[in-house]
């Protein structure tokens, strides 16, 4: 508890540090969203999601496709209006407002530009629709064109653009209007790899320069944990686990999650005595590993323990928390060395290791593999499934 | 290379084009000629030269209104449509596919009868003791059943609902194609409804407008049948003209020239629309 206390602050601290430029005339606001449900039809696509996003927070909303994170999106632009629940911005219920008064700023993943419009008249559009003068939005454009480095392309239209310099452009149109929340329905799909990470550094340099209250819609998991504060895990229309990306890497709170961020092994075993919050687990391969968690079990339950990659070493002494095991294959990933091992009984797991240059891709005739010095594996209740 | 290449390829399309080509040109471009001509006629046989006809049909106060007439027939016509096809669309692309379906058929339910039975079925919605009338009086709207039949308005109600496929079909055609996200993309930006239908939707869908404009305004000035079952003796336009002209009073140059005028007169207006085509600002 007092580790996450002592991050928030750390968090908040580095916010402030790093938006020194924010125009004065915003201030960033929570958005809270309050037991909402949603069913087309029969189905069910929101089960009572309550989610706080607090004021200049960036949460990605993270799961597979028809998780509902898509339909929890169009419910806070108020494209979609909830069966049930409340959409709370600034203290205000805004279920009752169309879309075009809700002041939220959304990018989407079609980028969704005018085609029929320059760039200029595309950043002006939501300007114009306020009302605001000519000259007021003569030198809005300026500026945002200048806030997204694309001065010199006004008179572009949006089929002559890149598509990095159109996200860019989207960004600034949903950015001129000084919105109070901003929805990004997965901005960086249509990118290409090496883009991506130049874009996403991008929007978080906009979204902490403007003080945004931001919403993040993916389902890649480096995206989340790139630029996302807090990450809501979502399955079958719920939230599984909302945490900081540290957390919900180092402490999946479901198999669901554990499953769903990075990559992790899965052993069967058996409790076989438990302690104050720690556990001793029998695997099926025989190993003995301690493991801590602050869930409850009792000696003689059966568990799932998970364990990622990084997490365990390959060697070739047997010791009472080893696996007997025999390497199938190494493959040189980058910087990482993934070792593809099998236990005696045809288990097949990964174990990954930092490459040194120079190293041998097939180092060693490794026998067993043991846990890292501070590994963490994980347990879950065996369920019947 | 790529230019021998070329045309080698011209010359396979050429011969290709070649049977339709000269069908074309045997049964379209000649009696067009000869039309041409036979305006310029003394009589029926082609023979000598004369500007009678023509100065005869320009020289009448009468003939000219029913050239101004068909245009405005044409142009109303395209107006009702446009004012009616656009909600059609704009609820077609906004439902389900179920509902798309069913959408669809009753658009083209049209279609599938034949416009001389469904100018009579017009008749029978439109005369004094028909169903609208019966309606109107029924409600209390009338006192008196109205004059519908052989009125211009009777003609362009009855019009509007035969060519409102020739119209609906290229809109939503071209309105499918529209990203969704764009109107999403308005709204949220502050744009109402309406700003965002004469800002995007509007702009971006000209182009299916404009192809349906064409079609129902060529089809709505040449509509012989219903203009003269509905129109009648009373209503006279260009096709019912060179009717009259050339089965009637078999006088072949005059009827010659009301066709030309018409065939000018239907060109003028499809290229009309082929210009605002070309000022239409879409991607």
């Amino acid at each position: 508890m007092r580790e996450r206390t002592a991050s928030r602050v750390v968090r908040k601290n580095r916010v402030s540090l790093q938006a020194p430029v924010a125009p004065p005339d915003i201030q960033s606001q929570p958005l809270t969203l309050d037991a909402i449900s949603h069913s087309y039809g029969e189905a069910l696509a929101v089960n009572e999601v309550t989610l706080e996003v607090r004021a200049g927070e960036l949460i990605a909303l993270l799961g597979p496709s028809g998780c509902g994170k898509s339909t929890l999106l169009r419910i806070v632009a108020g494209f979609i209006n909830q069966t049930s629940g409340r959409v709370v911005i600034a203290d205000r219920v805004v279920d009752t407002l169309p879309p075009n008064r809700r002041e939220v700023g959304i990018v989407f993943q079609s980028y969704a530009l005018f085609p029929h419009m320059t760039v200029a008249e595309n950043i002006a559009y939501g300007l114009e629709a306020r009302g605001e003068s000519k000259a007021t939005c003569r030198e809005r454009v300026k500026e945002m064109l200048a806030t997204v480095r694309m001065e010199g392309f006004a008179d572009r239209k949006p089929r002559q653009l890149s598509g990095g310099q159109q996200q860019r452009v989207a960004l600034a149109r949903a950015l001129a209007v000084r919105p109070r929340i901003l929805l990004l329905d997965e901005p960086f799909a249509a990118l290409d790899k090496n883009l991506r990470l130049d874009m996403q550094i991008e929007i978080k340099r906009l979204q902490r320069q403007f003080g945004l209250t931001a919403i993040l819609v993916t389902h890649d998991q480096d995206e989340a944990m790139s630029i996302a504060d807090r990450i809501a895990v979502m399955s079958k229309g719920r939230i599984e686990q909302l945490g900081s990306p540290v957390e919900i890497y180092d402490q999946p709170e479901t198999l669901f999650v554990n499953d769903f961020i990075g990559s992790s092994n899965r052993f069967s075993g058996t409790v076989e005595s438990a302690g104050e919050g720690a556990y001793a687990v029998r695997l099926a391969s025989g190993a003995l590993w301690q493991v801590a968690s602050r869930k409850r079990f009792a000696p003689g339950d059966r568990v799932i323990a998970t364990i990622r990659p990084e997490q365990l070493v390959l060697t070739d002494q047997a010791t009472a928390g080893t696996i007997p095991v025999t390497l199938k294959l190494s493959l040189p990933i980058g910087g990482e060395l993934i070792h593809d091992v099998e236990t005696r009984s045809g288990e097949a797991f990964k174990v990954a290791a930092g490459r040194r240059p120079g190293e041998p891709v097939s180092p060693m005739a490794a026998t067993h593999c043991a846990l890292a010095p501070h590994a963490r594996p994980i347990l879950f209740p065996q369920t019947a499934a | 290379m790529s230019g021998a290449a070329t045309g080698e390829t011209a010359g396979v399309e050429w011969r290709l084009a070649a049977p339709l080509g000269l069908t074309y040109l045997a049964f379209f471009a000649a009696p067009l000629l000869i039309l041409l001509v036979m305006s310029f006629s003394v009589d029926d046989n082609l023979g000598g030269f004369s500007l009678a006809a023509w100065s005869k049909f320009w020289g009448d106060p009468f003939y000219r209104g029913v050239v101004w007439d068909t245009l405005r027939l044409g142009l109303v016509t395209v107006a009702m449509t446009t004012l009616f096809a656009y909600p059609i669309a704009l609820l077609f692309i906004a439902s389900g596919p179920g509902l798309q379906r069913l959408l669809l058929f009753i658009v083209l339910l049209p279609l599938l009868t034949s416009v001389v039975i469904r100018t009579f079925a017009w008749i029978a919605i439109l005369s004094r003791e028909g169903v609208l009338n019966q309606a109107l009086l029924a409600l209390g709207l009338t006192t008196a059943p109205l004059n519908l039949l052989q009125t211009e308005l009777g003609l362009v109600m009855a019009l509007m609902q035969i060519e409102m496929p020739l119209m609906l079909l290229p809109l939503i055609t071209v309105m499918q194609q529209v990203d969704p996200s764009l109107s999403d993309a308005s709204r949220a930006l502050g744009g109402s409804k309406w700003r965002t239908f004469r800002k995007v939707i509007l702009p971006l869908s000209l182009p299916g407008w404009i192809a349906g404009a064409t079609l129902v305004f060529a089809s709505a000035t040449t509509a012989f049948i219903s203009q003269t079952v509905i129109g009648g003796a009373r209503l006279v336009y260009l096709p019912t003209l060179i009717w009259q002209q050339a089965m009637v009073v078999y006088n072949w140059p005059f009827a010659a020239v009301a066709s030309v005028t018409l065939l000018v007169a239907v060109l003028a207006g499809v290229s009309l629309f082929a210009l605002l085509g070309r000022f239409a600002r879409t991607a």
